[in-house]
C-alpha cells in the first residue's frame, strides 16, 4: 500500500513540477514586460510559444502515449482556427464583451476540431505505423487546401457558400465576405493575449496528464505496449485509440483558436498550417522526449525561440537550426552516443573517484 | 453441465486444416491439460476459444451461452482469459499497472471524472490498487509493484502475466506454454502458484504445456493433438499410457 | 483530343513521380525507413544542372553526369553520417526526425548558395517534340525523354534486382537483416548501395522534373518528393512495380484533376485518392499484407 501511495505522490510532485515550470516561466516574463526590459519582438513570440506548447503536449498524446505517428496534427489546429475565427467575427456585434466571445470561439475550434478528429480517426486508426503517418499528413493537406478554396459570406437572407469564388456566393448588396478562399478571414478580433496563453496551457496540462494517470490513460498506453494483450483483457481499442486521436485533436484546435486570434488575417498557407508545421511540432515531441510531457513544453519553447535567437546570425540561423537538430538527434538516440555518454557521465566519473578513494583506504 | 465446450470447431489456413474437428468440455475447477508436439494447431486451439481467429465451423459456449465467432473483449467480458506462449506484458507500463490495466472493466469511471479528478476517481483508483496488490501478493509480486515490466526477469514476467490475465476475474483461464523457459526449481514453483490458484479463486484452468512433469502433476485431464486432430482425450493417466500418444511423442 | 495531350503529360507527370517513389520504396524496403529528405535530392540535381549549364554553360551532357555523380555522393554521406548511426536506434521515429534535419539543412545550403529567387531552368532536351492528328496533340521533347527515361530505369532496375548479386543481396537484406548478414552479405555496403542508387534516381527525377517545369528555387524538390512518397504508398511501400503503378497513376489523376476539375483542388484530390485506396487495401495496390502472428 505504501508503495502505491509513493507513486501517486511522484507522479503529482512530477505534474506539480510541470505545472510550476510554467506558471514561474509566466511570471519571470511578466517581470521582465513589467519592468520594460522586454523588446517588442519578444512580446510578439509569446502567443505564439504558447500555440506551440499546446501543439507540441496535444501531439505527444498522439505519439508517447498512443504510439501512433501522425504527421496532420497541424490540420486539426487549421480546423480550430477557421471555425473559431469564423465564429468571432459572425457574432463580434452580438457578444461584445471579448472575453465571453474568445471562451465560445475555444469551445467552438476544440469541438470542431475534436470532431474532425473522430471523422478522420474511425477509419485511418485502422492503419498502422508509417501508412497512418501519410494518410494523417494527406488529410492535414486536403484540409488546408479545402479552406483555401472556400467562400463563405453572409447577408440578409443567411449564409451563402461555394468553392469557386466570391463572385458566385450571389449576395445581396448587403452580404459581407467571411471567408475569402486563399485570401481567408480578416479582421478577427484579437482576443488572444500571453495570460489566456499561459492559462490554456495550463489547463491543456491539465487535461493530458490527468488522462495520462488514469483508466482510460492505462487502457491507451496498454495498446501502445501491446495490442493483442490488450484486447484479450477486455480493453476496447477502437475507442480508446479514438479517444486520444480526438482529445488530441480538440487540443490543437484549441491552439488554432489562440493562433488565430492573435492575427488580424487568417489565411491557409503552407507555412502555418502545412505538413511543414506538423513536421515542426513532432520534432518538439521527439527532441522533448517520446511520451515525456514536461520535455514537449520545454524543447517546444527552446526550439521557438533558438531560430529567434540565432537572428543575429540572419540567413545563417536555419542551417545551424538544422544542424543543431541533426546533431541533437545522433546525441539523443544513436546507440554508441548513449553508451560513450554512459561510460562517461558526470555521475559515474565521480562514483568510480568514491569508489578508488574507498579502495585505497 | 461443462463450463466450456467446444464442438468440432475447425479452421483452414489456405488449405491447411490447423485445427481440425476439435471438441473439449471442461468442467468447472478443472485444471485441463492441452499437449502435442509443435505444430499440432494448441495455440490456435487458445486463438479460436478467444476470438483471436473465428472458425470455419463449430460452436463454443461457455456457461450455456453460445460465444462463437465473438471479438475477444466480448469474450473476455463473458469469462475467459489468457496469457500467451511469447510474453505479452506492456512492457513501458509498471508491473502494478499492468494488473490495473487487467481491472479496467471491473472499476469504471469516466474520462471527465478522470480529467476533472472527482471523488469517484480517487474511490476507484483505490479499489483497483488494493485489489491489484492483493493479486501480486499471491505471486510475490508486490515487492516489484513499482517496477516497470519490462525489468522483471522472466519468470516473473510470466507471473505478472497470469495475475494480469486473473485481474480480469475469468471464469477460465487459459494459460499457454506457462513453465516455458523456466528452470526445474522454477516450474515446480509454478505448479504451486497454479494449484493455488485454483484454490484460492476457485478457478477452472486449461493449460497448453510441453513439460511432462508438470502436465502429469497437476492436470486431471488431457486433450492430446497432433496434426490438428485430437488423438487422445480422457483422463491423465489413461491418455499418457495410451500407445498411440507415445508413438506421437517417440516416434515409431 | 486534349483528353490525350492531358494523359500524356499526365503519365509524363507520373513518370517523374515514379522515378522518385522508386528512389523512396527501395530505401524504405532496406532501411525501413522514411527518407524525408529524398525530395531535397531532386532540387540538388536540379541546382547542379543550373550551374553547369546555365551559368556555366557547359554542354547540358556533362551537367546531368555532375548531378548523378554529386547526389550519389551526397546520398552516401548523408547515410553514413545522419542515418547510420540511428539504425539501431530504440525508436523507428529518431532517424525520421534525422531526416527532416536533413531536409532544412540541404534547404537551407541552397538557400545561402542561390537565393530564394526563382531560377528559370533551361532544359536538357534541345528537340522540339511531336505533333499528332494536325497539330491537335502536342508532345513536347520533354514529356517523350521523361517517358522513355522512366521506362529504361524500370527495366534496368528490375534486372538489377533480380539478375545480379548486389540486387539478390538487396532483396534479401530488405527481408530479413540478421539472416542477411549470417549469410555473408555485407549489410552496410548493400544499404550505401540502395542510397546510392535512390539518390541517383533522383538526380535524374530533379532534370527531368525542372526541365518540364522550369522553376527552380530551395523548395522546388519538397512537395515532388512528398508526392513521389505518397505515389509509393500507393502502389505498395517496398515493391518496385508497385512505386511505378503509383507514380504513374498520380501523375494522371493529378493532371485530369488539373484539367478538368480545379487546379486549386488536385493536391487534395491526389491526397484523397490515396486515403481511399489505403482504406480499401491498407499496404497499397501491390503490398503485402502481413499479420502479427498470436
Amino acid at each position: 500500500m505504501n508503495s502505491k501511495k509513493m507513486q501517486l505522490n511522484k507522479n503529482l510532485t512530477n505534474n506539480l513540477i510541470t505545472y510550476g515550470l510554467v506558471i514561474a516561466a509566466f511570471f519571470v516574463v511578466q517581470g521582465m514586460i513589467w519592468t520594460g526590459k522586454s523588446s517588442s519582438l519578444m512580446q510578439g513570440l509569446l502567443v505564439p510559444l504558447c500555440v506551440y506548447v499546446i501543439l507540441a503536449v496535444s501531439l505527444n498524446l498522439t505519439v508517447g502515449i498512443l504510439g501512433e505517428l501522425s504527421l496532420g496534427h497541424a490540420g486539426f489546429m487549421c480546423v480550430g482556427a477557421f471555425a473559431s475565427a469564423f465564429f468571432s467575427k459572425c457574432v463580434q456585434e452580438a457578444i461584445p464583451n471579448s472575453g465571453l466571445r474568445f471562451f465560445l470561439a475555444i469551445l467552438i475550434g476544440a469541438a470542431a476540431a475534436g470532431l474532425f478528429g473522430i471523422l478522420i480517426g474511425i477509419p485511418v486508426l485502422r492503419l498502422k505505423g508509417d501508412y497512418l503517418a501519410i494518410v494523417t499528413l494527406a488529410f492535414g493537406e486536403i484540409i488546408k487546401n479545402i479552406i483555401n478554396v472556400l467562400y463563405i459570406g453572409k447577408d440578409g437572407n443567411g449564409f451563402h457558400f461555394s468553392m469557386k469564388d466570391a463572385l458566385s456566393l450571389h449576395m445581396e448588396s448587403d452580404g459581407v465576405l467571411i471567408i475569402n478562399g486563399a485570401q481567408g478571414i480578416t479582421g478577427t478580433p484579437k482576443d488572444s493575449s500571453f495570460i489566456i496563453g499561459v492559462a490554456l496551457v495550463l489547463i491543456t496540462l491539465w487535461i493530458v496528464l490527468n488522462i495520462i494517470h488514469s483508466r482510460d490513460g492505462r487502457a491507451i498506453m496498454s495498446i501502445r505496449d501491446n495490442r493483442i494483450a490488450a484486447e484479450s483483457i477486455g480493453i476496447n481499442i477502437t475507442k480508446y485509440k479514438l479517444m486520444a486521436f480526438s482529445v488530441s485533436a480538440a487540443l490543437a484546435g484549441v491552439a488554432g483558436v489562440l493562433y488565430a486570434h492573435n492575427l488580424s488575417t487568417l489565411t491557409a498557407l503552407p507555412k502555418n498550417f502545412g505538413y511543414n508545421m506538423s513536421i515542426m511540432i513532432l520534432v518538439f515531441v521527439v527532441l522533448g522526449g517520446i511520451g515525456n510531457i514536461r520535455g514537449s513544453v520545454i524543447s517546444a519553447v527552446i526550439l521557438t525561440l533558438l531560430p529567434e535567437l540565432l537572428r543575429g546570425l540572419n540567413s545563417y540561423r536555419m542551417l545551424i537550426y538544422a544542424i543543431v537538430l541533426i546533431v541533437m538527434m545522433l546525441f539523443n538516440w544513436s546507440p554508441k552516443c548513449i553508451e560513450f555518454r554512459e561510460r562517461y557521465s558526470l555521475k559515474r566519473l565521480l562514483k568510480n573517484r568514491n569508489h578508488n578513494k574507498k579502495e585505497a583506504e | 453441465m461443462a463450463l466450456l465446450e467446444a464442438k468440432n470447431l475447425t479452421i483452414s489456413f489456405g488449405g491447411l486444416r490447423a485445427v481440425d474437428d476439435f471438441q473439449i468440455s471442461i468442467e468447472k475447477g478443472r485444471l485441463y491439460g492441452l499437449i502435442g508436439p509443435n505444430g499440432a494447431g494448441k495455440t490456435t486451439v487458445f486463438n479460436l476459444l478467444t476470438g483471436v481467429y473465428k472458425p470455419n465451423e463449430g460452436i463454443i459456449t461457455l456457461d450455456g451461452k453460445d460465444i462463437t465467432g465473438k471479438k475477444t473483449i466480448e469474450i473476455n467480458k463473458a469469462g475467459i482469459a489468457r496469457t500467451f506462449q511469447n510474453i505479452r506484458l506492456f512492457k513501458e507500463l509498471s508491473v502494478i499497472d499492468n494488473v490495473k490495466a487487467g481491472l479496467h472493466n471491473h472499476h469504471p469511471y469516466s474520462v471527465i471524472a478522470g480529467i476533472l479528478r472527482l471523488p469517484k476517481y480517487f474511490r476507484e483508483e483505490k479499489k483497483m490498487t488494493e485489489e491489484a496488490m492483493e493479486l501480486l501478493k499471491v505471486f510475490d509480486l508486490d515487492g516489484e509493484a513499482e517496477y516497470l515490466a519490462a525489468n522483471l526477469p522472466y519468470g516473473k514476467q510470466r507471473k505478472l502475466e497470469i495475475a494480469r490475465a486473473l485481474a480480469t476475474r475469468p471464469k477460465i483461464l487459459l494459460l499457454d506454454e506457462p513453465a516455458a523457459g523456466m528452470n526445474p526449481n522454477e516450474t515446480q514453483e509454478l505448479m504451486d502458484t497454479i494449484r493455488f490458484v485454483r484454490k484460492q479463486f476457485d478457478m477452472t484452468i486449461l493449460l497448453i504445456e510441453h513439460d511432462m512433469k508438470l502436465v502429469s502433476g497437476i492436470c486431471e485431464e488431457l486433450t492430446v493433438l497432433n496434426f490438428g486432430r485430437i488423438l487422445a482425450q480422457g483422463k491423465t493417466s489413461e491418455v499418457l499410457n495410451d500407445p498411440e500418444v507415445i508413438k506421437a511423442y517417440l516416434g515409431e | 483530343m486534349s483528353f490525350i495531350t492531358y494523359l500524356i503529360n499526365g503519365i509524363s507527370l507520373g513518370s517523374v513521380y515514379a522515378i522518385i517513389a522508386l528512389g523512396y520504396t527501395m530505401v524504405y524496403g532496406i532501411a525501413k525507413m522514411l527518407n524525408f529528405a529524398h525530395g531535397d535530392i531532386i532540387m540538388v540535381g536540379g541546382f547542379t544542372v543550373f550551374t553547369i549549364v546555365t551559368t556555366l554553360g557547359l554542354p547540358p551532357a556533362l551537367g546531368i553526369l555532375a548531378a548523378v555523380i554529386i547526389c550519389t555522393v551526397l546520398g552516401l554521406v548523408i547515410e553514413k553520417i545522419a542515418y547510420r548511426p540511428l539504425r539501431k536506434a530504440a525508436s523507428p521515429l529518431a532517424v525520421l526526425i534525422t531526416a527532416i534535419g536533413v531536409s532544412y539543412l540541404l534547404q537551407n545550403m541552397a538557400l545561402l548558395i542561390f537565393g530564394a529567387n526563382t531560377k528559370s531552368f533551361t532544359s536538357v532536351v534541345n528537340f522540339s517534340g511531336l505533333k499528332l492528328a494536325d497539330g491537335r496533340i502536342n508532345i513536347t521533347g520533354e514529356t517523350i525523354v521523361t517517358i522513355l527515361s522512366c521506362i529504361i530505369i524500370m527495366a534496368g532496375l528490375t534486372f538489377f534486382i533480380n539478375k545480379t548479386k548486389a540486387g539478390q543481396a538487396m532483396l534479401a537484406v530488405s527481408e530479413d537483416k540478421g539472416a542477411a548478414q549470417l549469410m555473408g552479405i555485407n549489410v552496410n555496403g548493400t544499404i550505401a548501395l540502395t542510397f546510392a542508387i535512390g539518390s541517383a534516381l533522383a538526380a535524374i527525377a530533379g532534370v527531368l522534373l525542372c526541365s518540364a517545369y522550369p522553376s527552380l528555387t530551395p523548395y522546388t524538390g519538397a512537395m515532388p518528393g512528398i508526392k513521389a512518397f505518397v505515389a509509393a504508398v500507393f502502389g505498395g511501400i517496398g515493391s518496385v512495380p508497385g512505386a511505378m503503378i503509383g507514380g504513374i497513376l498520380l501523375g494522371v489523376i493529378e493532371i485530369f484533376s488539373r484539367a478538368y476539375i480545379s487546379s486549386q483542388m488536385a493536391d487534395a484530390i491526389v491526397f484523397g485518392v490515396l486515403i481511399i485506396v489505403l482504406l480499401v487495401k491498407p499496404t497499397g495496390i501491390l503490398g503485402r499484407n502481413i499479420q502479427e502472428k498470436v
